[in-house]
């Protein structure tokens, strides 16, 4: 019931992307979504499009998988468009009632679905080449200067590999609750909004009780294999930046300095307007 | 009143990389009344079966006949099936959820739409069926010890007033008081409210103590349907799929090929000893 | 061989306090408890639930301390907080739920944190890692997500996970409860593999009676006391008492024991399926 959601999911493979230090993945991954937001006029985007392509196929995670992700969010996609389409001021086109279709709608509509669909497949091709604990390493190891000002970033880090360690286990175990308070005749899917978040008390204070239960077990385990904070730890897999690294950041520059180029080419040299037509 | 399974198969992620045929061409017939264990070793299918009796999981193909009638029927009514085939998970007592015994216990009754009042007498009655002492039924569920919160699990089931109980692993992680006083329990639930068992187990020793007929499941199949004596017959078999017979089966047959000439189907420790008595003595 | 556990008197009480913080009731789990264990001994604990045997453990590792009494552990006093680190490193712990005690979503990264913890230079990490999972048989899942595993694999990997640290003891709070036949199995002998192989000291905790035969010494708990201890064989030979105690005996020794009540003339606490073969080959 739970496990269908494949989005962003770790997908094993040997490519250059899944070895990158996940620091870079991660800085990458902002840039690349400032660049989206920033750029302007069909070369910018031409650029954009062959730079996430490029990515991709190098990352050998095959191009219909990261596809499939996009289902589980074509209704915000949807939503977003239609929002674009009808609310858009400019040069009517058709109108119903309310609703006008105007042509800087359509664009609009377009230019954000375009950045959208970049947006996520940008992001999700990041963890699904990154493992939950290289990512939340390269958290803890790239935002370590906000230690000095008193963030508890080794904390969060291993609140977050923990988390994620028991998402699974949570899903499963929420799948079983609901089973067995079926067995008892719940019926969690009929009857008005009311009914049902009442209908869901059974499910989530067994939920709950299992959640403390487990996170003081695991408390304790941890403690008995003398964790002790983040002081005096070292580390079986340190970050450690190699000449492959040092090549992505200094391609990501090239490629975010290239979308400020185009894009003020476009603008300012060529005079386009503010959109890609 | 019986269940009948026919050609039953379940598979998971049917048609992915991670496709895997759980159960595959169960056929079986439960009759009324029955004391019925399933033994077979972690991801044998045997928790998939169960789930599919009550109406949980829809099967992949095959049917289920309950007292007759087709459960895959449209418009057929699982939720009183599940009332009439009470399952009792494995740890049922992480699915309590009320703030005293007695609200927990009702919770089943009351959504077969039941009253208060009537619901509260199920629970009064299902509680006592269990042996859970009855200056607690107004406790909290969370404070009792591992053994008395099983109780009360049961009995949240028991309240529904069953046909069939199916228990899976009732006595895991118990000690061995804890369990042997549920499995009693159990035992006098079928013959005093004449309801179907189907324990679900691990151990060997017990479903060979109180069951009248043993499924065995491996990969998926049932590879035995028998008397537990035929069944453990067949230690080699069994040990050879990860499962064992009770030690005494091991003794009697160890006995019997250093040349006493004991009869080897004793499963349990009083049959073996009058066994051997018999020939020693 | 030297003295690794001394426990003196040991004492400990949960005391339940109700909403105002008033003391509503306290619980005695241990009761003067001594217990001396020798470096490489295999102990077993049993008992029923709630006799103490968990809590107990808990002070071996020095997860708690004696309210009275005392507990040494390798020369360690556990009262003293300079010593905990150095006492949970060389006593290591490993639990009843396969699922939460481990903390990585890795094999070969769990193993690691023990020592991660406790300082140890990535390199040896990476060798300590190795040979723990070795000497569970779990080297080859090393790669795998815990989620993944069957029971007593996780439990062979939290082992390796202790071992990781170089203990001298390992403790083990009924690590097979939770699991089948089979994991059961699988975690006992990596456990009796790594006492006798690695001279490893074993505290086992459980209430499987067929599981402590092969231990050096048992003892048996009840209501936070030491109630009975001994050799298996001894153990094993009062019957009577152990049911007295709801502790079930293995159907071999039980066997053997009824046998003899009706008169055949077969020795105390016969712990084996062969010794009980031999002995009835003799009677015929």
């Amino acid at each position: 019931m739970l496990k269908d959601v494949t989005l962003g999911q770790y997908y094993p493979a040997d490519s250059v992307i899944h070895r990158l230090d996940p620091r870079v993945k991660l800085a990458g991954t902002l840039l690349y979504l400032i660049s989206l937001f920033l750029f302007q006029g069909p070369l910018a985007l031409a650029t954009a499009t062959v730079f996430l392509i490029l990515l991709i196929t190098l990352s050998k995670v095959p191009f219909s998988y990261i596809v499939k992700g996009l289902r589980t969010i074509i209704i915000i996609l949807i939503v977003t468009a239609a929002m674009n389409l009808f609310f858009t001021t400019g040069t009517v086109i058709v109108q119903f009632g309310i609703f006008k279709l105007t042509y800087e709608g359509i664009q609009m509509a377009i230019l954000m679905m375009i950045r959208l669909v970049y947006l996520i497949l940008g992001t999700s091709l990041m963890t699904l080449t990154t493992t939950p604990n290289q990512l939340t390493d390269g958290l803890e190891k790239g935002l370590r200067w906000m230690k000095k000002i008193g963030v508890p970033v080794h904390e969060i880090a291993m609140m977050m590999s923990i988390a994620l360690r028991f998402i699974p286990i949570l899903t499963e175990e929420t799948d079983k609750i609901m089973k067995a308070q079926m067995a008892r005749g719940a019926d969690f899917q009929s009857g008005g909004l009311i009914k049902r978040a009442k209908a869901m008390i059974p499910l989530l204070v067994p939920l709950f009780v299992s959640a403390f239960r487990r996170a003081n077990d695991l408390a304790m385990a941890m403690e008995a294999r003398c964790y002790h904070g983040g002081d005096g730890r070292t580390k079986m897999k340190p970050l450690r930046y190699t000449a492959a690294d040092r090549n992505a950041y200094l391609l990501l520059f090239s490629y975010f300095v290239a979308m400020i180029a185009l894009s003020l080419l476009w603008t300012k040299v060529l005079g386009g307007g503010k959109l890609f037509f | 009143m019986s269940i009948i399974v026919n050609e039953l198969n379940y598979i998971y992620n049917p048609g992915t990389a991670m496709e895997v045929q759980a159960l595959r061409d169960i056929n079986l017939e439960i009759k009324d009344g029955e004391f019925i264990g399933i033994i077979g070793h972690t991801g044998s299918g045997k928790s998939t079966l169960i789930q599919h009796l009550n109406g949980l999981i829809r099967a992949t193909s095959g049917g289920i006949f309950y007292n007759g009638a087709d459960i895959y029927d449209e418009g057929y009514d699982l939720r009183t099936l599940r009332t009439k085939v009470g399952l009792v998970f494995q740890y049922p007592e992480h699915q309590l959820f009320e703030t005293t015994v007695m609200a927990d216990v009702s919770y089943g009754p009351k959504n077969q739409g039941l009253d208060e009042k009537e619901a509260t007498l199920r629970a009064v009655g299902s509680l006592n069926a269990v042996h859970f002492p009855e200056k607690h039924f107004y406790d909290s569920p969370f404070e009792l010890s591992g053994g008395q919160k099983r109780r009360v699990a049961i009995a949240g089931v028991l309240a529904m007033k069953p046909e069939v109980l199916i228990l899976d692993e009732p006595t895991a992680g118990l000690d061995p008081q804890g369990r042997d006083e549920i499995l009693e329990m159990v035992s006098n639930l079928r013959s005093t409210q004449h309801i179907t068992v189907i324990l679900v187990s691990h151990s060997m020793e017990d479903v060979a103590r109180y069951v009248d007929r043993l499924i065995v499941m491996n990969g998926g199949g049932v590879m035995y349907d028998d008397t537990p004596q035929a069944v453990f017959a067949h230690y080699k078999e069994l040990e050879e799929v990860g499962l064992m017979a009770p030690q005494v089966t091991y003794v009697m047959h160890a006995l019997a090929e250093a040349g006493i000439p004991v009869r080897t189907g004793a499963t349990t420790v009083a049959e073996a000893k009058d066994e051997i008595l018999s020939v020693l003595c | 061989m030297d003295q690794f556990i001394k426990a003196r008197n040991v004492t400990f009480e949960y005391i339940r306090r109700d909403d105002d913080g008033n003391v509503e009731g306290i619980e005695t789990a241990l009761d003067k408890v001594d217990l001396d264990v020798k470096a490489g001994d295999f102990i077993a604990i049993l008992g029923a639930n709630g006799s103490g045997k968990s809590t107990l453990a808990k002070h071996i590792n020095a997860l708690l301390t004696p309210e009275s009494g005392y507990l040494i552990v390798d020369g360690k006093d556990t009262h003293n907080k300079d010593h905990t680190l150095a006492i949970r490193q060389t006593a290591g712990m490993v639990f009843q739920n396969p699922d939460n005690q481990i903390i990585a979503s890795i094999v070969e990264e769990d193993v690691g944190f023990g020592p991660e913890n406790i300082g140890v230079p990535t390199d040896e990490i990476w060798t300590r890692v190795e040979k723990s999972l070795r000497s569970v048989g779990m080297y080859h899942y090393r790669h795998h997500s815990p989620n993944r595993l069957s029971g007593g694999q996780k439990q062979r990997v939290a082992i390796a996970g202790v071992m990781a640290m170089k203990p001298k003891c390992i403790i083990l709070d009924e690590p097979t409860a939770m699991l089948d036949p089979i994991g059961r199995q699988e975690v006992l002998s990596a456990v009796r593999e790594l006492n006798k192989k690695n001279g490893i000291t074993v505290i086992l905790i459980t209430h499987y009676m067929e599981e402590t035969i092969h231990a050096n010494r048992i003892f048996v708990m009840e209501s936070g006391k030491v109630i009975m201890q001994g050799k298996p064989r001894e153990i094993f030979s009062r019957v009577e008492e152990l049911k007295d105690h709801h502790l079930a005996v293995p159907q071999v020794t039980e066997l053997a024991w009824e046998l003899k009540q009706s008169g055949l003339s077969l020795p105390d606490g016969i712990l084996t399926k062969e010794e009980l073969i031999s002995e009835l080959c003799r009677l015929s």
